[in-house]
């Protein structure tokens, strides 16, 4: 920990001069958005030369073959001629070449002006900050899709869209609200909180956090620019050999989870580390918050399972540019192989979407029920389980697909299985709020939401992990329903706890109670009528990803339809509390909640380095209406409390 | 616990419990039951159904009492009971859901297993699915479509064997078993009829297999269920279920085509 404390001696002195105002080359040169943009012109313009070079030399026809370009030029290159000039690289390259590198001072941390929030930042505040509203606004664009999806179905009729929009439509929303929203929203709020909670001057490896957080707006952009070349509307599953029949702009999605997935795994490296190495004195695996807990289960389920996304989507793109037949059955490919390898990533995804969720859950109702977590090892040991559990299930999803038919019934015991560690989360967080003293503040409501609506997504989800019912229940609206239920009931709701509950420390603002409630209740409501039906047309045969359907759906469809723009405009709620909060909302107090992690012991916003000296845990973190408990000693009550360290 | 709390926390548990069932009951979910193995997929949706409503009741009537119960008052800053756990608590909730879930697992196995079985007269029938149309072929006596390969069309050729009769609708006798065998020319599909409840997909390079009988003469909606590109919302047509008499009218009227479009 020497490091450490190194960081908080120069803090003082990191308030450096500014730099002198850059003109002519030098300003070309210095990183940032000038550099990012002739480099990415020139990026781009090797790549077209590299990809046109290969060809004119191999005498190939024609030379200019603009797929392999955008892919090679657009796609691949270009991105890394933005990173490189925005200069997500320059600490690593001046290293690599034996310039003099600047380790010590700290120019990458903090942001004075809105405008350091565009430039590569190496704090993690400043990078939790960063990713919060990115995810937001691809949250809203991903919203704005779903909604015209719904304008379609109004109507039994295909009246709105064309069919080919239709399915852009449907399945860009997926896949914006998966890789651009939940996955990088909960590392975002984790990214700001999880190093103050367990007492931590920073992430263990800020550069690498600084990059990861820019490889995401690049993997967004691609994904919405996918809209301007036609193709990627085979669903967020991307199921071959539809997904190589697709046109070319199949390709913007499969190397936009590229660009995501990495960004993924290098943050969940980074919060591995961090978690192991960087604790507190004092803070045991025993004593970490369950967010931390949450984080670390998160964290080992995307390193193992991203590269598997990767894979399967790389196999595609090769499949259509490369004429290579993974999954071509002419050319001896195997059209299940997609699936097996898709879901081997995507189901422990539907972990990694929901585990930091139960985090933040669990924070929030031990603080705002002023009791401690109910059962908390067995709350950290079924996050292990789930871990464990969840690579074991991911064939559930091809109950149908003409697997192996011996395959279904041992995934069917180990989905079902997986309800019993779910189960005992519920149950915990319900016995901790009982003879509790709740405060039913906005964060506590969306964590109390969260729990009622998981446990009725959790309970679709034993229809749907029961072999025959899945036979008939499969790709039908009972299916929509359910990932609503779990997603958007589950991780959302979670998310919004976590942005409410942690805005006060993020902003040094407080938000308005009044407006976070009515958010609360349009979203709680309208959600429900949104969602609650599909259950029902899905059993009767709606089936999911279609524009026109039979018309004894047009009543439920029409009702749904209503219910979702109110969804839609609930978050118009949100978005005006959270703007005119941040800009004027009443100073927030340095722990609003009265909580006991660590993150709620320090100011908000927090100091440049969270803490002016490493503080000491002595406790356990929920140690509420416990007499005389503490869960950790900082500096500034080090003096009164030296005898009791020393007892 | 007092007893007064465990009475009324009974009672809120009854009240979700009935209107729980009430939603289970008075709402039309499933479609009309028209096939044996809808008989025995129902029975499982039902019996999963009675666990879910029981174990909603209980956690709904938790946290309705705790949300209305346990509020703070005011200017309440006190903190509550500091209770850590309850390891007889958490040995009965995890043990509890343990046996819920093999009993489903056993029930759901059991319905499985019976589905999947294929009676010595079943009938047999090629489904072929091609963006954005269903083709059904009939193989004569003694042909049979095996694991491997299908009777009437081969996979990697589109020429079609003699004495097989096409259709573009699926004729069914009631009361016999039908084995239907399964592949796709072009990407992936999946049969559906929700009346018969049975559902599979169509896999290029692959048959794959499942059994209906249906039970009730009729015509039912037989849908594409795998996003198989623009016209997949089009992609539908009818099975329909006939006397075996009718049935039998109807195969051999049909002509013998030489080719498979």
């Amino acid at each position: 920990m020497s490091t450490v404390h190194e960081h908080t001696d120069h803090d003082a002195h990191a308030q450096a001069a500014p730099p002198p105002p850059r003109t002519g080359v030098r300003r070309l040169m210095a990183p940032g958005w000038v550099r990012a943009t002739w480099m990415t012109a020139l990026f781009a313009s090797l790549g077209f030369g590299l990809v046109a070079g290969i060809r004119a030399l191999a005498g190939w026809d024609p030379v200019v073959d603009w797929e392999p370009i955008i892919t090679v030029a657009f796609l691949t290159a270009a991105p890394f001629g933005f990173l490189s000039g925005l200069g997500a690289f320059d600490y690593w390259l001046a290293w690599a070449f034996g310039k003099p590198t600047r380790p010590d001072d700290h120019s990458g941390h903090g942001a004075k002006r809105w405008n350091d929030y565009f430039r590569i930042n190496t704090d993690h505040k400043v990078i939790g900050v960063q990713y919060v509203v990115t995810t937001i606004f691809f949250f809203l664009a991903g919203g704005m899709m779903a909604m015209l999806v719904r304008a379609e179905l109004a109507t039994p009729e295909a009246d709105f869209v064309d069919p080919q929009t239709y399915n852009e439509l449907f399945t860009a929303h997926a896949a914006l609200m998966i890789f651009l929203f939940v996955i990088p929203a909960f590392a975002g709020l984790a990214n700001y909180v999880l190093p103050i909670m367990i007492g931590a001057p920073d992430m263990a490896f800020p550069r690498l956090n600084a990059l990861s957080y820019w490889l995401l707006p690049i993997a967004g952009i691609m994904m919405l620019s996918s809209f301007f070349f036609p193709g990627f509307g085979a669903g967020w599953t991307n199921y071959a050999p539809l997904s190589v029949e697709q046109p070319f702009g199949n390709i913007f999605f499969t190397m936009a989870v590229q660009w995501a997935g990495a960004s993924s795994i290098a943050t969940a490296l980074n919060f591995l580390v961090t978690i192991i190495t960087m604790r507190a004195p004092g803070m045991t695996f025993w004593r970490m918050p369950l967010l931390v807990w949450a984080n670390f289960t998160t964290s080992l389920l995307v390193v193992i399972a991203t590269p598997f996304i990767a894979g399967s989507q790389f196999f595609v793109t090769f499949d259509k540019l490369m004429h290579t037949h993974y999954f071509d059955v002419q050319g001896g490919g195997y059209a299940l192989g997609y699936q097996h390898i898709f879901w081997f990533y995507s189901h422990p995804a539907v972990y990694i979407m929901m585990l930091p969720g139960f985090g933040i859950a669990s924070e929030v109702i031990s603080a705002m029920s002023r009791k401690p977590i109910f059962g908390y090892r067995l709350m950290a040991l079924s996050l292990i389980a789930i871990l464990i559990l969840g690579f074991s299930v991911w064939a559930h999803h091809m109950f149908v697909a003409g697997m192996a038919t011996w395959l279904r019934v041992p995934m069917m015991i180990t989905t079902l299985l997986i309800a019993v560690p779910t189960g005992i989360k519920v149950f915990s967080w319900l016995a901790t709020t009982w003879e509790g003293k709740i405060n039913f503040a906005t964060p506590m409501l969306w964590a109390l939401g969260f729990v009622s609506m998981f446990v009725i997504g959790g309970l679709s989800g034993i229809f749907l992990g029961a072999v025959p019912i899945d036979i008939h229940a499969s790709d039908t609206y009972f299916v929509v329903a359910h990932i609503h239920y779990v997603l958007l009931g589950g991780s959302l709701f979670t998310i919004f706890a976590g942005f409410y509950y942690w805005f006060p420390k993020m902003t040094g603002r407080m938000y308005n109670e009044t407006l976070g409630k009515l958010h609360f209740w349009l979203t709680f409501v309208a959600f429900n009528v949104t969602f609650f039906p599909m259950h029902i047309i899905g059993v009767q045969g709606q089936p999911r990803r279609v524009y026109t359907y039979e018309d004894q759906f047009s009543e439920w469809n029409i009702v749904i339809s209503i219910a979702s723009f109110v969804l839609g405009a609930s978050f118009l709620v949100f978005v005006y509390n959270m703007i005119v909060s941040w800009a004027r909302g009443a100073p927030a107090p340095a722990n609003p909640w009265r909580a006991l992690t660590l993150e709620w012991q320090v100011s908000s916003p927090p100091p440049i380095f969270n803490f002016d000296e490493i503080p000491q845990v002595v406790g356990n973190p929920y140690e509420y209406g416990v007499p005389g408990a503490k869960h950790a000693i900082l500096s500034g009550d080090r003096d009164a409390t030296t005898e009791e360290v020393r007892r | 616990m007092r007893a007064g709390a465990l009475i009324r926390l009974i009672v809120v548990a009854l009240l979700f419990a009935a209107g729980a069932t009430a939603v289970a009951i008075f709402i039309p979910w499933l479609p009309e039951q028209s096939s044996k193995e809808a008989e025995r997929i129902d029975f499982v949706f039902w019996f999963v159904t009675a666990i879910c409503i029981a174990i909603f009741s209980v956690v709904a009537a938790i946290t309705m009492y705790s949300v209305v119960k346990f509020r703070a008052k005011p200017d309440d800053d006190s903190d509550g009971p500091p209770i850590h756990g309850h390891t007889g608590i958490e040995i009965a909730w995890t043990a509890v859901p343990l046996v819920l879930v093999i009993a489903m697992i056993i029930v759901s196995s059991v319905a499985l297993a019976q589905n999947e079985s294929v009676p010595d007269d079943a009938l047999r029938v090629e489904v072929w699915g091609q963006q954005f149309a269903w083709t059904f072929l009939y193989p004569p006596e003694g042909k049979d479509p095996g694991e491997d390969n299908m009777a009437c069309v081969k996979r990697d050729e589109a020429i079609m064997e003699d004495g097989c009769k096409a259709s573009a609708n699926l004729q069914l006798p009631v009361d016999r078993s039908t084995r239907l065998y399964l592949s796709a020319r072009d990407v992936i599909h999946s049969f559906w009829v929700p009346e018969f409840r049975q559902k599979q997909d169509a896999v290029p390079g692959m048959t794959t297999e499942i059994t209906v009988t249906p039970t009730k003469t009729g015509s039912y909606r037989l849908i594409c269920t795998e996003l198989c590109g623009l016209g997949h919302s089009l992609m539908r047509t009818r099975a329909i279920v006939v006397s075996a008499a009718d049935f039998q009218r109807w195969l051999s009227s049909r002509a013998t085509p030489g080719g498979m479009s």
